[in-house]
């Protein structure tokens, strides 16, 4: 009982006072003063504490009939009717004292009369004995005003009484309400008789360390178990530090970053990657293309002829290119970047060959045209490598793969054929779901053709090139179904999500 | 990608050999075809659009077969002599110049083989021919032509057939406006005058490619045992590889190939031409390609189990196969029949740095501080609307909008940030307050020196939004991280329709303007349904690296 009695909160201690069997929350707030999230803060409390049991109960609730708040100031109508009637018997004199509209009039007149207060005499209104006798008691009735609001299981005999004159009378009116109300258990009825002190330090200050008053006093003792209200920190935002943790594993891995713009001529997306200008991927169902400005400039006239020719004829890839006539207007049609190769080929266009051999990463932001829904985004992150090394192999390729994929966290992948435009060989990279029991496809990779490399490098060097889908890899990690909730940018989801840990 | 249905016991009966159902998934994965599904009587796969060849039944039993090695080596189909011909009118030059066609007798066709014809067609249709643009199929019974057939076009209403599945006779206009084919692909034959038409010795219609066969002549049934094919298109070579596939295809379900001449006026061509294809074979360069370092034998036995026939350092190629250019193709293929699975991966002990981009560590360490003042990231799309980016902000910025949007809820390149945070905001309207948020991103402006003539660049966009969101306080953000970066800045006022008058300033640095500051507008604010007060920053992070 003595620990029970420390740990109590000041909340706590300004209810105690009040509590008996049955009262309610509305009676509690009355008598205490305190704000109902108060006084409910400080039962559920004390119902932690097993010190009384929180009652839901409907209560009837009375209050004043809107129309009759003048009744609050200046007494019931047919008081002051009678009031007016003893200081005037001319008419108009009555209706100026009394404040009655016509109809108030009528009904307190017929009341008056009903209870026999008055009596008309020669058409002339006259006080009674009985009339007399209510102007002494001053209409006791009254008193229920201005107790309201009030529960009806609040009312005594007499009120009841009142209560149903008046609610035939319309004068007040009545509406179910939920309440709460309390019983105590026997541990609340022994605490309810126990003197609970006010002597204990509640929150320490700076005047109670100063002044040492705390020597002589008991610190009131916290409940450590209770629920603290929320706070939230600032946070970056969940992809961005899961991106952040692959320019980590790059870097590990002696990558250095390439960057580039979102919007692209179609030269590099698509032309110097050795796309056919009528590959299906350059429809536009599948790239976003720009309105305006609808075309931008083509690089040196060198590169753009070498690209022309690769693809016409092959020029000097030996290979036989796609056999058709290029279309210099075509490749200067601006689009959305569909994927970060257009940086590796930026890339390769740039790279010093004495500088060889080089990796490079990239990571952002790529476009396909696709609707909205729970399995598709039109815009999605992308991480891509490429190395360019003349003496690497597709089993470099293959060693470079697990490796990046073990640091992303899949210990167990498998490689497959695969196809790309710009890819030969071209794999297809599964790793495996423990949950769901199995491959499940999350990586492009390949070695560039020489139709890509030869006009940018000017050399068949191999460059070996992967590049997994991004935002996929990230909802299992954060649990998530639905792609779009990746960049809903929900507040709640926000601050509550689980940080990238890895 | 193309899935194709097969049935399995086709299948198994033209590959000659059952496997074990985890050997055949296993199998079918690593010959590099997708997997889907596959049940007690079917198998469903993706075939990669680089072979064409494998999207039908037989195609694709012919390439497991030899993969598994059961029928290996290139397989020799042979052609008879038809005797009939196929004349190209000039007409047809600038509508669809081009046609390869052949007869194939002894089909005897049954309910499963049309399926199968249709699945193939369908699927070429869909994948090499581009829709139908750059190659379509025409497929009919040959006892009901009269040979030799005219390749000609028409002005459209001077064409008159009944087209299949359809109860009268149309025009070809009519064609395009009534028939669903016709109403599908009338795209392809868009601002043409005359039309083309395939028409046999007793002027009967054929077809209208790429649009639709006649009901009388272009019907295949189970009584059909002979039929013509025709391939047209703008890239004839295209339309011999596609003839060349079909061909194959329907001598391995049991028919028998007959050439048909093709006069072109001046020249003359046979067609099909199923005469491989040769290609020099430098194995060093496969080897070094691949790390491995194969015997000529070795390779020999693997390019035979993809199909092909190796003899003098020459790799003989199936006339099916549309997607050998280069050595390198060869090379997967070798790799292929190797088995990804089989090579031994290494890592090259060569070093290299590693350097992630400066601006991006920078960007990193502003989000970093920003996130202790207790801010949260948000990351939103490139693309908004028209309507959110400027009506509600009470803005015309000349934005860059998309030719192709899927809607008009994602259809203009944002010019700034601040719209999409305020479009953040009204959707979070539910959620606890303060919602003060930030966003590093990219925002596009008209440029005519860039390569695109769009100007890229990354701004940091701060939005303040709670009920003592004010000017005072957002320039407290805006001052703290300036503090931190020991740059000063001067602030002037200035105008901004989307911000209170009064309330708006331009900051600058080192005499460059880099950024917006200010209380955005009620009228804006509740353009957003927006119930709180809104104080902003856009900063063009682009500029100030550069004073860093």
């Amino acid at each position: 009982m003595g620990d029970i009695i420390e740990t109590l909160h000041p909340l706590e201690r300004k209810v105690i006072p009040f509590l008996k069997d049955n009262i309610t929350l509305t009676e509690l707030c009355k008598k205490t003063k305190l704000k109902e999230v108060e006084v409910m803060r400080a039962l559920q409390w004390l119902e932690n504490k097993n010190i009384l049991k929180i009652k839901k109960d409907i209560q009837e609730v009375i209050t004043i009939n809107p129309e009759y708040t003048k009744t609050t100031e200046k007494g019931l109508p047919e008081k002051r009717l009678l009031l007016a009637l003893k200081k005037s018997s001319e008419l108009n004199e009555i209706k100026k004292n009394a404040d009655l509209d016509k109809n108030e009039f009528n009904i307190s007149l017929g009341l008056l009369k009903r209870k026999k207060a008055i009596s008309f005499e020669n058409k002339r209104i006259m006080i009674t004995k009985e009339g007399e006798r209510l102007l002494k008691e001053n209409f006791p009735e009254e008193d229920l005003f201005k107790k309201l609001p009030l529960n009806y299981s609040e009312l005594n005999e007499k009120e009841k009484k009142y209560y149903n004159e008046f609610k035939n009378r319309h004068i007040i009116l009545t509406s179910l309400r939920k309440d709460r109300y309390i019983t105590l258990t026997d541990l609340g009825k022994k605490l309810i008789k126990k003197d609970i002190g006010k002597d204990l330090i509640d929150s320490l200050s700076p005047q109670i360390i100063k002044t040492k008053s705390w020597q002589n006093k008991k610190f009131r003792k916290y409940d450590v178990k209770l629920e603290v209200p929320k706070i939230y920190p600032g946070k970056r935002h969940f992809v961005n530090q899961a991106t952040d943790y692959a320019r980590k594993i790059w870097t590990e891995m002696g990558f250095e970053e390439m960057k580039g713009t979102l919007v692209n001529t179609s030269f590099w997306n698509f032309d110097a990657l050795f796309t056919a200008q009528d590959h299906p991927v350059r429809e536009l169902q599948d790239t976003f293309y720009i309105k305006n400005p609808k075309k931008g400039k083509l690089p040196a006239k060198k590169l753009v002829e070498r690209i022309k020719k690769t693809h016409e004829n092959g020029w000097k890839t030996k290979s036989t290119g796609w056999e058709y006539k290029w279309d210099e207007e075509e490749a200067k049609k601006n689009v959305l970047r569909t994927h970060t190769t257009v940086l590796s080929a930026q890339t390769l266009s740039k790279v010093n060959k004495s500088e060889l051999p080089k990796k490079f990463f990239a990571l952002g932001k790529c476009f396909r045209n696709e609707t909205l829904d729970w399995s598709h985004l039109f815009e999605f992150n992308q991480t891509e490598g490429i190395v360019v090394d003349k003496d690497a192999n597709f089993k470099h390729l293959l060693g470079y793969l697990r490796e990046f994929f073990k640091k992303m966290g899949y210990p167990k992948i498998r490689f497959r054929p695969g196809y790309f435009p710009y890819t030969e060989p071209s794999v297809e990279g599964d790793v495996y779901d423990p949950v769901r029991k199995q491959w499940v496809e999350l990586f492009g990779a390949g070695i560039f053709r020489p139709e890509v490399v030869v006009p940018l490098l000017g050399e068949d060097i191999p460059v070996l090139a992967w590049g997994p889908g991004f935002d996929r890899a990230l909802t299992a990690y954060y649990n998530i179904k639905d792609l779009r909730n990746l960049y809903e940018n929900d507040q709640k989801q926000l601050r509550e999500i689980k940080l990238w840990l890895k | 990608m193309p899935t194709i249905n097969i049935n399995r016991k086709v299948f198994e009966k033209l590959v000659g050999k059952k496997l074990p159902l985890e050997k055949l998934k296993d199998r079918i994965s690593y010959l590099g075809t997708d997997l889907e599904e596959i049940t007690k009587d079917e198998i469903i796969v993706e075939v990669f659009p680089n072979r064409p060849d494998m999207l039908s039944e037989q195609g694709f039993a012919r390439a497991f077969s030899s993969f598994i090695g059961i029928k290996t080596g290139l397989r020799t189909y042979k052609v008879n002599k038809s005797n009939h011909k196929m004349i190209i009118d000039s007409s047809v030059k600038t509508v669809r110049p081009f046609t390869a066609c052949c007869i194939i007798k002894n089909l005897n066709f049954n309910e499963e083989k049309i399926r199968e014809i249709i699945q193939i067609q369908e699927k070429l249709h869909l994948t090499y021919g581009r829709k139908r643009k750059k190659v379509a199929i025409g497929i009919y019974p040959s006892e009901k032509i009269k040979y030799p057939i005219t390749f000609k076009a028409l002005p459209p209403e001077k064409i008159k057939f009944q087209p299949l599945e359809y109860p009268i006779e149309l025009t070809g206009k009519q064609i395009l406006e009534k028939h669903p084919k016709g109403k599908e692909y009338a795209h392809l034959l868009e601002g043409k005058t005359k039309y083309p038409l395939f028409v046999d010795a007793n002027n009967q219609v054929l077809s209208m490619p790429p649009i639709i066969n006649s009901e009388n002549v272009g019907k295949i049934t189970e009584k059909t045992k002979d039929v013509f094919i025709e391939v047209s298109g703008f890239d004839f070579k295209a339309c011999k590889i596609c003839l060349n596939i079909l061909a194959t295809t329907l001598a391995d379900m049991g028919g028998k190939i007959y050439s048909m001449e093709i006069n072109f006026g001046n020249k003359k061509e046979t067609t099909p031409n199923l005469n491989p294809s040769k290609m020099k074979l430098n194995l060093d360069y496969i080897n070094k390609r691949l790390g491995l370092n194969l015997k000529e034998k070795e390779a020999k036995k693997l390019l035979e189990r993809m199909g092909y026939k190796y003899l003098n350092k020459t790799v003989l190629i199936p006339a099916y196969r549309a997607d050998i250019l280069h050595q390198v193709d060869l090379a997967e293929d070798i790799a292929i029949a190797y088995g990804y699975e089989n090579f031994n991966e290494e890592i090259p002990n060569i070093s290299t740095i590693g350097q992630e981009d400066p601006f991006e560590i920078f960007k990193r360490k502003i989000s970093n501080l920003l996130v202790g003042l207790n801010l949260l990231e948000v990351s939103t799309y490139h693309i908004l609307s028209e309507e959110n980016h400027n009506q509600k902000m009470n803005y015309d910025a000349d934005v860059i909008t998309l030719d192709n949007p899927a809607s008009t809820e994602y259809s203009v390149l944002r010019s700034w940030i601040v719209p999409s945070l305020m479009k953040i905001l009204s959707e979070n309207t539910h959620n606890e307050y303060p919602q003060n948020i930030f966003e590093i991103s990219e925002v596009f402006i008209h440029n005519k020196k860039t390569e695109t003539n769009v100007e890229e660049a990354t701004r940091l966009a701060v939005v303040l939004c709670d009920k003592d969101a004010n000017f005072t306080r957002i320039k407290q953000v805006f001052d703290a991280l300036m503090r931190s970066l020991k740059l000063s800045y001067k602030i002037e006022e200035t105008k901004h329709p989307s911000f209170i008058p009064g309330r708006v300033a331009r900051i600058s640095i080192k005499g460059k303007k880099v950024a917006y500051i200010g209380e955005v507008h009620p009228e804006v604010i509740s353009n957003f349904d927006i119930k709180m007060p809104v104080a902003c920053f856009e900063l063009n992070l682009s500029d100030l690296f550069k004073f860093i």
